[in-house]
């Protein structure tokens, strides 16, 4: 029982969910993620294992779902909300941000939201419109929601049940790329991965590139071609924006003197230019070259035919790498 | 239009069966003069700028305290900034709700033991929220329930129907309780449906809906009291609509002539829940004008001494405001904070 498993992220998120439903306190509830066990297969199971009292499935509203696990939360339990897509979260934004996140501070504590929305997100599957946004920065904006998006089948399994176990509400993006694609060894306990600790997922010398979500194996296969060329990459997973762990963004970027920040985001208002705007004033004197980021583009995301022109990708990446390390 | 449910005609006489007694009725009678008190003793406070904006509910006193009433102590409330008597009723502080209008987030704290939100301050979103307590209550076994209230504006934002279809669906123990005091800032109800009335809108979600005097204290408690009945037994939702008048302005910032005449504003005056009340007690000898008078003097001593006690807090310092934000303060808010309070 002790031995890891390889399994991929929708594996280890159900199994992770699984291991929360084991606590009576826990419900999960969203739009099929009962019989069908959701949309990408996530909850799998989960309903005839626990039930539909506490694997709910609901009615096509979005507001409502969130609005009801919202008073759930605040009556004791822990719901855990799925969304099918982010570009169905919006008709939730406003229970989110004038409700979920502000319950705690508008009561001084006395009322709490410990909920998990999760948001499978981003491109790159060829998906209809709607289907493919990446928004992570609407929601870091929001004072009092912490933000979270594992890039691995473990850390997508330990960051679960922290998130389950977090007194605050959590958006947990999933990236919807990485639900068969990212494939490794987890653990088969409950190991917790704590919410706001960023991971050097490639070590090196050069460059320091930050990166999240489905851009991070993007990142890594483009350290690996510009590996060829000499250069020494070390690839920072910051796995939460909120709370982000800027002290590991700036132990790296001032032993390697230049950073590349990559999103699948559009670039303006993006995530990056947060992290970009810390590592400038933290790390300015310890920079040889201006930072440089590698961002979806100011447009919708465009559909199946010409996705691969909008997601930035290992060739994109590895020039901007490039262009840094030469500058 | 069907004729709304009712047991005191505006002349004070019974028309119906009571659903209380004399002695819970006086209850009921002196928590509306509180409110009454209160009403406006923070009106004139805002006059005197010692309140930020404020939003009178006299007139809805029946209303309010009719159907909280029905309530048990631990039940939820979720109400809205116009429900100050109610959720004083299901246990709120004079103090904290004076001290949430004087614009101090101390003011959203329900003492322990106490089911109430903070009041909702945007329109129509917080009747989901009654949805979700009522079903975590099922979910954990009790038999509490939970009550919202909202006004006739709320009914048409998108949320109202989320809230009633899934109560609905999932029959959890929720009543809805809908104050249509005729307006929504200036919008009178005629522009926000074309249905005859809000509760024919329960149709359409599979629970009853009820139309009710809102200005007579007996018949909002007899529907009430059914409602939340059916809700603790496990029978599902139930949509109010208590008909009522709101006697001010929508806040203290808007002026009501500009869009509703004064005689109609008369013809209310005429049908106010309070008196309606009194002459049904005085006609039964459970009225006195001394009575009245120690009533709403021991109030204004009550009021007075919440207004003292929420004015004497002090305010927040600087980096009380981070406090409240996760349970656990991030590394970037206390760096804020610290910066906040000049300490880097």
């Amino acid at each position: 029982m002790t031995t890891t498993s390889t399994i991929n992220m929708a594996q280890a998120l159900n199994a992770a969910l699984a291991r929360a439903l084991e606590d009576d306190s826990v419900v999960l509830l969203g739009e099929d993620v009962g019989a069908t066990g959701g949309v990408f297969r996530v909850t799998d199971g989960l309903q005839a294992r626990f039930g539909p009292e506490r694997v709910i499935d609901t009615p096509v509203a979005e507001s409502g779902i969130v609005g009801a696990a919202f008073g759930m939360a605040v009556a004791g339990l822990r719901p855990i909300a799925e969304i099918q897509f982010m570009g169905f979260s919006y008709p939730a934004y406003d229970q989110i941000i004038s409700h979920v996140a502000r319950i705690r501070n508008r009561s001084r504590h006395r009322f709490t939201a410990p909920l998990v929305i999760r948001i499978p997100y981003g491109a790159g599957i060829g998906a209809a419109e709607h289907h493919s946004e990446s928004a992570e920065a609407i929601y870091a904006h929001i004072p009092g929601l912490k933000v979270v998006v594992p890039s691995t089948a473990a850390d997508a399994k330990g960051m679960m049940l922290a998130a389950v176990d977090d007194p605050d509400p959590v958006i947990f993006l999933e990236p919807i790329r990485l639900y068969r694609a990212a494939r490794d060894e987890v653990p088969p306990g409950d190991d917790r991965v704590p919410l706001g600790k960023a991971t050097v997922v490639a070590g090196g010398d050069d460059v320091t590139v930050v990166a999240w979500g489905a851009m991070v194996p993007e990142v890594l296969e483009a350290a690996a071609d510009v590996a060829a060329l000499g250069i020494s990459v070390e690839v920072v997973d910051i796995r939460a924006l909120v709370p982000l762990d800027v002290e590991t963004i700036l132990a790296s970027v001032r032993r390697t003197g230049r950073a590349v920040v990559v999103h699948e985001a559009p670039r303006t208002a993006g995530f990056g230019a947060e992290i970009v705007a810390e590592i400038q004033r933290h790390a300015l004197y310890d920079l040889l070259a201006p930072i440089v980021r590698v961002c979806g583009w100011d447009t919708v995301v465009p559909l199946r035919r010409a996705e691969m022109h909008y997601v930035p990708h290992r060739g994109r990446i590895a020039g901007a790498i490039r262009s840094v390390v030469e500058a | 239009m069907a004729d709304p449910i009712r047991i005191l005609d505006t002349e004070g006489r019974l028309v119906g069966d009571p659903p209380v007694d004399l002695e819970e009725t006086r209850r009921m009678y002196a928590a509306m003069v509180a409110a009454r008190v209160y009403d406006r003793k923070c009106s004139a406070m805002q006059r005197q700028g010692r309140l930020a904006t404020y939003a009178p509910f006299e007139g809805q006193e029946a209303a309010q305290i009719g159907a909280t009433a029905a309530l048990r102590p631990d039940d939820w409330l979720v109400a809205t900034y116009r429900d100050a008597a109610a959720m004083w009723m299901q246990g709120y502080t004079w103090r904290n709700l004076i001290l949430g209008r004087t614009g101090d987030e101390r003011g959203g704290q329900a003492p322990e033991d106490v089911n109430v939100m903070p009041p909702s301050i945007t329109v129509g979103a917080h009747m989901i929220h009654a949805v979700g307590t009522a079903w975590a209550e099922v979910i954990k076994g009790t038999d509490r329930i939970a009550m919202t209230m909202f006004g006739d504006g709320a009914t048409s934002e998108g949320d109202f129907h989320e809230a009633m279809n899934f109560a609905g669906v999932f029959q959890t123990p929720t009543v809805f309780l809908c104050q249509n005091n005729g307006y929504a800032i200036s919008m009178a109800r005629h522009s926000q449906t074309a249905a005859e009335t809000i509760a024919d809108k329960a149709l359409g979600y599979g629970m009853p809906g009820v139309l009710v005097d809102g200005n007579d204290v007996l018949a909002v408690r007899a529907v009430a009291d059914t409602a939340v009945t059916q809700a603790r037994a496990g029978e599902g939702p139930t949509l109010i609509e208590a008909l009522t008048y709101r006697m001010g302005p929508h806040t203290t910032t808007d002026d009501p002539t500009r869009y509703r005449q004064d005689d109609e504003v008369e013809e209310w005056r005429k049908k106010d829940p309070l008196d309606r009340a009194r002459r049904y007690l005085e006609d039964n000898g459970a009225w006195t004008p001394e009575w009245q008078a120690d009533l709403e003097e021991e109030e204004a001593d009550r009021v007075e001494r919440a207004v003292l006690e929420a004015e004497a807090l002090e305010a927040f310092a600087p980096g009380q405001i981070f406090e409240a934000m996760f349970a656990d303060m991030t590394p970037g808010l206390q760096q804020q904070r610290d910066e906040a309070e000049g300490a880097t």
